[in-house]
């Protein structure tokens, strides 16, 4: 069942996409796309390999320029030109890899590349590990994200300690989108379990997420709506409830 | 010191637990060595404490340099050389300058000369390194051979250029507050990079560029940049170094530093530095100095022919390397 997307949900769009068009040299990858997220929807990108999710998600990142079409963000027209763009207006991402130092705390890791400064005895200036660490603190409580000793580096963490890790990192510079790519992949399953709970509290706290996914069910028990792509354009918005894995399937694989 | 740095010097602790064990081992063997042979202490003779650091302190510059590029998860091989061709030109131009001025100025301008040439041979690393994407055991051994040309082609083919500077001399083999300089200069450094490494932005990204690239590259740090600085820091180092023998030896010598680099090397890994990057401190590194200085000292105590003593450091840096191996990454 497909409806339009003014329909699908209450919120003001967080973020809205029209018409985006992407060329590289002779492959289209992207001709026409449409996606909108509201407030605190989270929505699922899915589409076989080569559909056009990662260009797309690289869209919204500011990665690469649309050739055609336009980026809305909170109802603002937007030109992403670079991933520091994207950020300042409230777009955060979490990669498959996770991007974390595995030397370095919780803390740390938050702030890697903007750490806060202060003056010891008054003049010299060095990093201010501790308000990194309160921050840390902060959000970790503020997701109940349990971790043993944060101060340590993350080091041997679990996959899905690490995944919350970055979550956390994402929260605390108030990403008004997060947009996971493959949140589970790399998961065994309890630790799937958990990261499903995780994008699930945050949807209960009004973050609005994209989740790039190939996992039908972990679509299924987290998304209020399905976008599908096939090879770079629009095949189906879908509302979760009102469909089934078999259409989402089909959709990917041939089109509406 | 925060609560934060006290876990963080914890962690760290683990890596330089062999270091330490290696060292007390190492002292307390020449202890009694010294105690059954001569009667006499080892370790609570100030002469000995005194040499050692003296036998330490140039190396230990190169190694700072050296540890903040291990970090990185690069390697320097180039230090031995680069070493070698800034005391030339510091020689160089100390005997261009010293006719026209004072002992002083002219001084300083042979000191400006040494780091600046081998800050500019680091960055010629970091070019290769990071803009070229060469790995760095090939790019700055490359760079070793070029400055080893140099350097013999700057000496005008002889083995040294000798110079004559009081000051110069005083740094050499003068002492402070009883004190030897070269001790001093090595102390200046540490401190220095042990500021920047554990309480500025630039160390850190040493430590994150180290653990994860493409993350740090993803958080926006500007990875390539950051490289060239570290290799341009390692030149710098090995230029300071290049002034420390030029003041050792009253000379310039093309060779001055090649046997310094297996030690300065050494000296980073047995500091609990781990050779696939994201680890190591600047401690661990004068750990691992005191480490070598002493395991090299020692053989000179016990007679044996001076030749052991890259036999023993070669040995000890394959141990450390097999250590490192085994614990893994990160413990």
């Amino acid at each position: 069942m497909t409806l339009s997307q003014q329909e699908a949900s209450g919120g003001m769009p967080i973020i809205s996409l029209r018409g985006i068009g992407k060329q590289f040299g002779a492959v289209r990858a992207l001709n026409n796309v449409d996606l909108e997220v509201r407030e605190g929807e989270v929505v699922a990108l899915v589409g076989d390999n080569g559909a056009g999710k990662s260009t797309m998600v690289k869209i919204m990142l500011g990665v690469f320029m649309p050739d055609s079409g336009e980026i809305r963000v909170r109802g603002q027209v937007q030109s992403f030109v670079t991933p520091a763009d994207a950020r300042a207006a409230g777009i955060e991402t979490i990669y498959q890899d996770l991007a974390l130092a595995g030397n370095l705390s919780i803390g740390e890791n938050i702030y890697l590349g903007r750490e806060p400064m202060r003056r010891a005895f008054g003049f010299l200036p060095v990093m201010d590990r501790e308000a990194m660490h309160r921050a840390a603190l902060n959000v970790t409580t503020h997701l109940d994200i349990e971790i043993a000793n944060p101060r340590r580096p993350l080091g041997n963490m679990s996959g899905g300690q690490r995944q919350a890790v970055a979550i956390s990192r994402a929260i605390h510079w108030n990403a008004r989108l997060l947009i996971m790519d493959e949140p589970t992949a790399a998961l065994g399953v309890p630790e799937q379990r958990r990261v499903i709970e995780l994008i699930k509290s945050l949807k209960m706290k009004g973050v609005s997420i994209i989740i790039v996914s190939h996992n039908m069910n972990d679509v299924f028990e987290v998304a209020d709506r399905i976008v599908v792509l096939l090879r770079g354009e629009n095949a189906g918005n879908l509302v979760a409830a009102q469909t089934s894995h078999e259409e989402v399937v089909q959709r990917m694989v041939r089109g509406a | 010191m925060t609560s934060a740095s006290r876990s963080k010097s914890a962690f760290q602790i683990m890596g330089q637990f062999w270091s330490v064990a290696f060292l007390v081992v190492a002292l307390i063997s020449l202890e009694i060595w010294t105690q059954i042979q001569y009667g006499r202490t080892f370790v609570f003779s100030a002469y000995n404490i005194q040499a050692i650091l003296v036998l330490a302190s140039i190396p230990l510059i190169i190694a700072i340099g050296q540890t903040f590029v291990i970090v990185s998860g690069g390697i320097d091989l180039s230090t031995g050389y680069v070493l070698g061709l800034s005391s030339v030109a510091a020689a160089q131009v100390l005997n261009l300058a010293s006719p026209h001025m004072d002992a002083l100025p002219a001084l300083l301008v042979a000191g400006a000369a040494a780091v600046l040439v081998g800050a500019m041979a680091g960055r010629v690393n970091g070019f290769i390194v990071a803009t070229l994407g060469v790995p760095p055991f090939i790019g700055t051994l490359g760079v070793f051979g070029i400055a080893r040309g140099m350097a013999y082609l700057l000496a005008g083919g002889g083995s040294t250029v000798a110079v004559r500077n009081p000051i110069l001399e005083a740094m050499g083999n003068g002492s402070i507050f009883g004190v030897r300089a070269p001790i001093f200069f090595a102390a200046i450094v540490l401190i220095v990079a042990y500021y920047a490494l554990r309480h500025l932005r630039f160390g850190q990204y040493v430590y994150a560029i180290g653990a994860n690239r493409s993350a740090a590259e993803r958080v926006g740090i500007n990875v390539k940049r950051q490289i060239a600085s570290i290799y341009t820091l390692s030149g710098a180092c090995a230029g300071i170094a290049a002034l420390g023998c030029c003041a050792r030896y009253s000379a310039g010598a093309p060779q001055a530093g090649e046997p310094m680099l297996l030690d300065s090397i050494a000296m980073v890994v047995i500091g609990g530095a781990s050779l696939f990057g994201g680890s190591g401190t600047i401690i661990g590194t004068l750990i691992g100095a005191l480490t070598i200085a002493t395991v090299q000292y020692g053989l000179v105590v016990v007679n044996v022919e001076p030749f052991w003593q890259f036999i023993t450091v070669g040995l000890i840096i394959i141990a450390a390397v097999l250590i490192d191996q085994a614990k893994g990454k990160f413990l």
